[in-house]
Parts: structure tokens; sequence; C-alpha cells
């Protein structure tokens, strides 16, 4: 036993390290909406799902992409799938946030209403995919299968750590996760806007009386969260190659975990959660077999909580500094 | 799409209800719009194309397929089941199409003395129920995982075998089965398993990676095993990879990318049409499934077709009750599209031969009978 | 905005309704409960009414399984959510609980009515154990806890060859014949029909009580201002504990239920995060902390997708737009109870508002009637 964590744990690390930072980029969305509307985003894992779609669509039906791509031209695609991705899942978002929760905010409905219409939108949404979206814009009439995405990043071997293998696609979804996080993160502690919705976050009576249109910090609470998403779905699509109407409900409830786990309204502790879900995931598999993946990833957040009731970094959005 | 929907919108069109005149009903149940409803689809397409022929033909009695659908829920199966017999006196049933529901819909279709042909539930336990009025056109996991592994050992005489599956009911017992056969062979055989719903298999490729395996058998679905086929191959397991029914799919091929699934071995009981066909009753099946649903007969396409005709047989020959056609089902004994359509006193098919089909050229082939196919790779 | 006005209508009528009913004698109100009863136990179930509210499934079966199981599981996670104030988005693993303790203890040999006392202990005593080390959390941080456990269970049982994986447990006991009721016959639901309603009867009874009790009183505190309770001498952690305790009993309470079912037979699968949320869905969407709200909540949620089955696919398209649209029209849901009204109009709603919500001259007051 003590034998194969050895010969696996490196391997695995390098697992849990990028599925964590797609739950790291999803967290962020979770992570942002309930810092500053204290609402559990529920359809969240859908504006997911529709970046994917949207990066299928661009790889498929713009591109029609049929072998990987090197060197700066696999650069500038990525940055491109990105972009179409970033703008489907962040003006998704802004929609919903329009359609589903901002009608309930202006009647000073409870938290628990706007959870139901989260979950009604998150129905609503997968059902629309399965059975409208899929079908037509990829002519598949069995809109509930899964659709293949085709290959944009060959599995390059770049170099080995302790005897596990690191392949190009690991580098490029770890580095891209944090790249965007560092962005994000600068931008809501140093522009005016950042500074809206920190305020909003922390107090939002005040932050009207200073001036700030809080209608226009929660759309782009929703557009930042919504983009992030996208970004996941981009890197998600390259490594996994595929979607399918129902793939945001898993990653979703992994990804608000991490949210939960790394300190809900913290955007680090999105990110530490994030790559700290994937590898307990991953470490805990080697022991009990990967069937337990969900068990173990669970009780470790019930464990932390417990000691730290906030989750490992606790802060939340309104106090995060620079 | 629309091929679908115009099949379920003709299917449940009517809501006349009963049999009666020159009309008898046979009903399919199964998850016809739920997230497992890819492969009950297919069948259900191949029952319908059964009986659209028949129809076509303008037999004294007519045959109408009623859709019970399921989104493969028990609760579903066991309320739709008892309005079939009550209210619409179907006088067969498709189906169910899955173990779980088959288990909660079976007593009450035996009560209500409907005879049942499942084309696709493969839980060993569903014939050792006493019913009487059930049949299944497939073969067990058991039947099916001992001899996919058996067929591995033949082909390949590995030293170390490893069995991964899913946590479907099928899934696990098909790999529950394989993992014994491995094992009653003194073959070193390690084991993990995946959760269905999971993208990252990462865990699980580390851990074939580790374990150095000659063979390795996956028990599972199609759209799982593509995934995980194809993370094994990009993480450098090359390893002959076989698997059952449940992934006998061109959609595996897609999932897994054709240079990921080259060679990958699929056994099945049943036999699917692949390719060119020289059976001209094939060539013509193949030929009317696609003019009607507009795709490739997929997995269960001909055992629903199979079933459909022997009920359609039954019908014919003036049986339309469901104690007779239970009656005539006994003596059945045709070659269908699928197989020689046979049972024995449980319910169970006489006689099962496990076909095997591997991926060659990015296409799924017929290699043979299970003792006699000669495998790449 | 036709359909608001509509509804707004309605409520008038329903606040005169329950005017009256808050000032009539006791007499009449047990006449209504009788009547509702005889119209429950000889009406619904019959030939003509099944014609109207089902005519693609078998109506009785319908209303055990999935109306009469929802309706007992809202019951319980009402006690949870409505009452106490606390967000349980794992509330099917008792309900899995429950079913499990009936299947295993079953296959060891155990009668019906013995294992449905073992398993309400069990699940009473997990939501004890769960509760115990999370009750200390707050709001969000509980649900997504709770989440969790639910999931736990279920991967559990799935992972489990004892209980038999995802094969699930078939041939689970039945209840002996009483009453005339014949529990063994598989073609008719309607011993089971009849079960179940003298289930929701006991726990409706229960609910009531605990409700106009201390205990009650006290959960509306913690629902309102759990701080402000404590500070008042509730003991918060105890009542919510017991809300917990109590919820969680009525789940197992309903997995007995099912279990005895004419299925005869439980998997894990049968126990998705999915229910869980749309148990939640019932107890908001009739009217979060109201028993007759909660009932036909959960009734509208578990027979809509049965009526409008000719819909096919789209009927859960359309499920999920009627929710929105309906939390937007009346997020207080369909009958609420008059105090989360009131709560509501002071802005928290009992479970907390929004954070980015704000009285700014753009928004219109909270419509609500009453006092």
């Amino acid at each position: 036993m003590l034998n194969d964590f050895i010969n696996q744990f490196w391997p695995s690390t390098v697992g849990g390290l990028t599925v964590g930072a797609i739950y790291a980029l999803i967290a962020l969305g979770y992570t942002m909406v309930y810092g500053v509307l204290r609402l559990i985003n529920f359809a969240h894992s859908e504006i997911f799902m529709i970046g994917t779609v949207a990066a299928l669509f661009t790889v498929t039906e713009i591109f029609t992409v049929t072998s990987p791509y090197t060197g700066f031209a696999m650069i500038g695609m990525l940055l491109l799938i990105m972009a179409v991705a970033m703008a489907a899942s962040g003006g998704a978002a802004v929609l919903l946030e329009v359609v589903a929760y901002r009608p309930l905010r202006k009647k000073g409905a409870s938290r628990l209403a706007a959870l139901i219409s989260a979950i009604g939108a998150s129905f609503f949404l997968q059902e629309l995919f399965a059975l409208q979206v899929i079908p037509n814009l990829f002519d598949r009439p069995e809109g509930r299968n899964q659709v293949g995405v085709p290959r944009i990043v060959e599995r390059d071997k770049l170099f080995e750590i302790f005897g596990a293998t690191v392949r190009l696609d690991h580098v490029i979804v770890i580095i891209a996760a944090v790249v965007m996080m560092v962005l994000l993160d600068q931008f809501v502690n140093r522009t005016k806007v950042g500074r809206g919705i920190r305020a909003t976050a922390q107090d939002p009576e005040t932050a009207v009386l200073m001036g700030v249109n809080i209608d226009t910090i929660v759309r782009t609470t929703f557009l930042l969260g919504g983009a992030m998403a996208g970004v996941a779905a981009v890197l998600y699509v390259v490594e996994f190659e595929l979607t399918v109407y129902n793939v945001g409900f898993v990653l979703g409830v992994k990804a608000f975990t991490a949210a939960v786990l790394g300190g809900i309204g913290n955007l680090r502790g999105a990110l530490l959660g994030g790559f700290a879900l994937g590898l307990i995931e991953n470490w805990g598999a080697i022991f009990f077999g990967s069937e337990w993946k969900d068990v173990i990833a669970f009780t470790v957040l019930v464990v932390i909580l417990m000691f730290r009731p906030t989750g490992i970094l606790g802060e939340s959005l309104q106090q995060a500094r620079a | 799409m629309s091929a679908v929907l115009a099949l379920g919108a003709g299917a449940c069109g009517g809501d006349d209800g009963g049999s009666g005149g020159d009309t008898l009903n046979i009903g399919f149940m199964g998850d016809l719009t739920g997230p497992d409803s890819a492969i009950v689809i297919p069948p259900f397409n191949g029952a319908q194309l059964a009986i659209d022929q028949y129809n076509a033909t303008n037999p004294k009695k007519k045959v109408k397929l009623i859709r019970y659908d399921t989104q493969g829920k028990e609760n579903q199966a066991a309320a739709l089941a008892p309005k079939a017999i009550k209210d619409d006196k179907i006088v067969a049933m498709i189906g169910p199409a899955f173990s779980g529901e088959s288990k909660a819909a079976n007593g009450i279709l035996d009560k209500g003395k409907v005879p049942s042909i499942t084309p696709s539930a493969t839980n060993p336990d569903l014939s050792k129920a006493g019913h009487k009025f059930w049949h299944r056109l497939v073969a067990t996991d058991q039947a099916q995982g001992t001899g996919i592994a058996e067929a591995l050992i033949k082909a390949k005489s590995p030293k170390k075998a490893y069995v991964i599956n899913g946590k479907k009911a099928y899934s696990i017992g098909i790999g529950d089965f394989a993992f014994q056969a491995f094992k009653a062979k003194g073959i070193d055989t390690q084991r993990d398993q995946i959760d269905e719903t999971a993208s990252d298999f990462s865990s699980t490729v580390t851990k074939v990676v580790a374990a150095k395996p000659d063979v390795i058998f996956y028990g599972g679905y199609y759209s799982e095993g593509g995934k995980l086929l194809k993370q094994l191959r990009d993480g450098g397991v090359t390893a002959l990879f076989a698997s059952g029914d449940g992934s006998l799919d061109a959609k595996l091929v897609e999932a897994a990318g054709a240079k990921q699934a080259e060679n990958a071995l699929l056994g099945c009981p049943c036999f699917i049409p692949f390719g060119e066909q020289t059976d001209p009753t094939l060539v013509k099946f193949v030929s009317d499934y696609k003019a009607k649903v507009n795709a490739n007969p997929a997995i269960y396409s001909t055992e629903g077709y199979d079933a459909a005709t022997a009920f359609i047989a039954a019908i014919k020959g003036g049986n339309e009750t469901g104690e007779k056609i239970n009656d005539f089902l006994k003596t059945y004994d045709t070659k269908g599209v699928s197989k020689q359509v046979k049972w024995g006193p449980e319910g169970e098919l006489a006689e099962t031969t496990i076909h095997l089909y591997q991926v060659q050229d990015g296409a799924i082939k017929w290699l043979g009978k299970s003792d006699e196919a000669k495998p790449k790779g | 905005m036709n359909l608001k006005q509509t509804l707004s209508a309605r409520s008038g009528v329903s606040d005169r309704i329950r005017d009256w009913w808050a000032g009539a004698p006791m007499w009449t109100r047990w006449l209504v409960y009788l009547l509702l009863l005889l119209f429950v136990v000889f009406v619904l179930p019959t030939e003509g009414v099944a014609s109207i509210m089902s005519p693609q499934t078998d109506w009785i079966t319908t209303l055990w399984d999935p109306i009469g199981i929802y309706i007992l599981l809202a019951l319980g996670l009402n006690i949870v959510v409505g009452q106490a104030g606390l967000l349980d988005l794992g509330f099917v693993a008792f309900f899995a609980i429950g079913a499990y303790s009936v299947g295993v203890l079953g296959r060891e040999g155990w009668p019906f009515w013995g294992t449905v006392v073992a398993a309400l202990a069990i699940a009473a005593i997990s939501g004890i154990v769960l509760g115990a080390p999370t009750l200390r959390l707050r709001g969000d941080y509980l649900a997504i806890v709770t989440l969790g456990f639910g999931e736990i269970i279920r991967i559990v049982a799935r992972n489990t060859t004892y209980i038999g994986d995802s094969r699930g447990i078939s041939d689970l006991p039945r209840p002996p014949s009483m009453f005339g009721l014949d529990f063994n016959d598989v073609l008719d639901a309607s011993a089971f029909y009849y079960l179940i309603v003298a289930m929701i009867v006991l726990v409706i009874v229960i609910s009531v009580r605990l409700n106009k009790s201390r205990v009650g009183r006290a959960w509306a505190a913690i629902r309102e201002d759990e701080d402000a309770a404590e500070l008042m001498g509730v003991p918060t952690f105890k009542f919510k504990l017991l809300a917990f305790f109590v919820g969680a009993m009525v789940g197992g309470l309903a997995g007995t239920g099912q279990m005895g079912g004419v299925q005869g037979y439980i998997q894990p699968e049968n126990f998705p995060f999915i229910l869980s949320a749309t148990i939640l869905v019932c107890v908001v969407f009739g009217g979060s902390g109201n028993i007759p709200g909660v009932i036909l909540g959960a009734f509208i949620i578990a027979w809509l997708p049965e009526r409008f089955r000719f819909l096919d696919d789209y009927r859960y398209m359309l499920f999920g737009a009627v929710l929105v649209i309906m939390m937007i029209v009346r997020p207080e849901g369909l009958l609420p109870s008059r105090q989360r009204k009131a709560e509501m109009q002071e802005g928290t709603g009992g479970m907390g508002s929004m954070g980015a919500e704000v009285a700014t001259p753009t928004t219109a007051a909270p419509e609500v009637g009453g006092k």
C-alpha cells in the first residue's frame, strides 16, 4: 500500500493539479456571486456547459480543426477559442442574472427563493441544450449523447518530475488557470470597478450611499464569473475533449465544494480550494480506489470545516487585499 | 432529433387506450428521454421498424407500439406497468430496458400475464425470480464477463490483467465476473472502479501504468469507456483493451479517438451489423433501419427488432392474448437479425454465443465467434 | 403582468379564507379535517379522478409514489428548512437510510414493522451524527456539508457489496395484511396508498403539535435571528439538533414507505442529489413553513411531470421555466405562512436576503397582502 503511494504519488499530483485548475476556475464564479449576493448560483454549472459548447462550436463549425496545432498557431487558436467561450459564458451569466435573479432582488425575495430560481434555470438550460441547441448546432439527432471535440493540443511529453510524465496539455491548463486567476485578482483589487465589487460585498447599503451602482456591480460580477467559467470550459475541452448537456453538473458540485473549502467569497481561496480538492481526490484514490474519490473529497470538506468553519483561508471577498 | 421525435409522436399520439377491434397493443418500456436514453432509443427504433413493416402488409390485426418512458427510474416503471396492463391492455412488452426497472416491473407484468422480452437487461438475477412471462434476448453479465475474459486469456496468454469497471449495475456486474474469471485461471489481476459521471480518470490511468498489465478489461458503457480508453492511451498504456456489449458502439471510437481506439477488442453476446454485410437479411435490415431512423443500427437495435419480430410472429399465428403469446414463445426458434432466437425454460436464451469485434482502421469490424477469432495487437 | 394580477387576486381570496379559518370554531375545523380525509380516502383514488389527473400512468401508483413520497419528504424537510430555517441540500440521505435499513434488516429476517422501528431509530441517529458536528456552521456552509452527506450516503451504498452495491436489494419485506388491505398485490397499489396517507396524517399531527409548542417558537426565533435568539436564552444548538432529529426521522419514515412498495426493490440511484433539490423545490414552491402549502407544492411538483407526460422531453424544460417564473411572481410560494410573509416584509424572509439588495427608489416595496 505504502509502496503504491510512493509509486503513484507524483503522477497523481500532476493529474490532481490539472483537474484542480479547472475546479478552481469554476469555483471563482461561485465565490464572486456568493461574495456579492450571498447566493449559491446553482446555474453556474450550466454557464460552464455553455462555454464548452461554444468552444466546440468554434473548433468544429467555425474552424473545422482536424489536427492538433503547434507553437504560436496553437496559442493563437487557444486564445481565440477562449475569447469566444468567455463571451458566450459571460453573456449567458449576465442574461441569467437579468432574467432569473434581478426580479427577485428587486422584490427583496429570500435567498431560498433565489436558490429555487437558480435550480429552475439550471433545469431549463440543460434541457434546452439537450433538446435544441446541441442537436441543431452540430446536426446530432441524439442530443443527450456526449459530443467529442477534436484534439487541439498534442499530448507531447515535456519533462518528468520524479518519474511522473508532464505533458504539454497539463502545463497549458495549469498555467492558463493561474494566469487568469492572477488577472482577476488584480482586477478586483486594483480597478475602480473592482473596488465597487469589494465595497458591495462588504456593505451594500453604504456602497449605494457612496455612489456605487449596485446593478452595474452585480452585472460585472456575473460577467467576470461567467468569463472565468468560459476559460475553464476551454481548458476542460482541451484536456478531456468532450462535452455533453449535463457536463457541468458534477464539476459544478465539485467546484462549489472547492469554493467552500478555500473559503467562499475569497478569490485566492477558490484557487487554493480547487487545487487542494483535485489533489486530495487523486491522492485518496491511490489508497481507496477511484470509486471513493467523491467520498474522500466531501469527508475532507467536513473535517476542515469543523476546524476552520469558514474554510481554509476564511477571508471573504470584501477583505481580500492586494 | 426530428426522426426520434416523429417516432415518439407517432407512437404516443393516439390516446384511445386499450386493444380492441383490429389493433393489438405492444408496449416498449425503458429510458426514452433520460440520461441513458442513448442505449434505449436504438432498440426502440428497431422494434418500431419491425412493427411498421408488419403493419405495412395490411394484416388482419395491426400492432401498435406504445412508449412507456421510465427515464430509467424504478418508480416510473412501477407506475407505468399497471397502467399498461389495466388500461392499455397490452398483450406483450418489449423491455424494461435496464435491470433496475426490470426488477421493479417484472413482477407486475408477470402478475398481469403479459409476456415480456427485454432487449438489454443483463443482470443474471432477473431469471431467478421465477417469473413465467419473462424473456431476454441478451446473455447475462456473467456469461459475457466470463466469456470475454476467457477469450482474452486464450488469445494473449496474459501474465497480468487489469479490470476496470464503472459503477452502474451492468458495469459492476460484468466487471465482477471478468475479475473472477481471470483470477480463476491464476492470473495476477488488479482492479479499479470509476465513477461514470467523472471526466478525469487520471488516478485510474496512474494505477494501470504502475501495474503494467498485459490485458485490460473494462466493464461499462461506451461513453465512459471512450473517455477512459483515450486517457489510458494518452497516458502511455499500450496493453490490449477489451470490453463488453455496453461499449460496442461506434461512439466508443468517436469518444476515444480513432488512433487511441485502434485494436480495442469488444465482445458481445449479440451480432451487430457493422460495415459491409453479405447476409441478405442483414443488408435489408441495415438499409431499412437507415431509411427509417436516418442513423446506423446501434447498440441493441437488432435485439429490439428481433423482440418485436417474435411477438409479431405470435400474433400472425393467431395468438392474441398474453398467455397464448407466451405459450407461442416457448416453441419459437428462428434466426433473427441479432442471433438465433430460442428460449430455455427460465426465459434465458437457450444458447449464447459471444462474438468478438475489433476496432481496425477506426471502424469496428466483426472478428468471429470468441473461440475462433484472432485479434490483432 | 396579467399573471401577477391574477395571482394577487387569488391571494386576496385566500386571505379571506384564512381570516375565516383563524376565527372558525373548533368543531368547524374538525369537520373540515374530516371532509378532507374522506376526500383523500374515497374520492381522490377513484377512476373518474384518475382519467383527468393521470391519463398515462397508473393513478393510484402515482399517488403513492411519487406524490405521497414527495409529500412525506417535503413535510420532513419543512421541519428543517421551513420551521427551523436550516438549509439542508442532502435530505435524501435520510430517505436512503430509512429505505436501506428496512432492506438490509428485512433480508436478515426481521418482520416489516420491526424494520420500520429500527429504520426510524437509525435515521434519527444519523440526523444527530450529521448535525452534531455541522450545525455550528452557518447557512451555506451547512448547505454544502449536507449536500456532501447525501452524496456520501449514496456512494457508500453504491460501493458496498454487503448492501448490494449498484445492483441494490430486491424482495424487500412487505407489511402484513391489515384492515383488509393486501400489500402483496403488485397490480394494485391502493394498500400502499392508504399506508402512506396514514403516515402523512401522522407527520402532519406531529408537525403541528411541535410548531405550536415551545419548540416551534424556538425554531421561529432561530430562523429569524439566531444571534438574538441565543442572547434571549434560547439554546439554539439544541433546538437546531432537534429539528435535524425530527426531520431525519420523517425522511426515514418516507424511506420505509418506499421500501415496502410495489416494486420491492431499491438501489443507490434512487437517492440522487437531484431528489434533495426537488424536495427543497416542493417546500419553497408551496410555501416554506406552511404545512398546507408544502403539501400542495409537493403534490404539484410530483404530479405535473406525470400529467404532462405527452410532452416527453420538453416537460422538464418547462418545469425549469415554471420554477423561475413562479419565484419571480410569487417568491414566498403558493401558500406562504403568514408569519413568513411578515418576516419577508421586514426584508429577511427568514433565511436572509440576498446581499446586494437595497431599498433604493427603483426597488419596489414587496407586495404583500395581509396584516
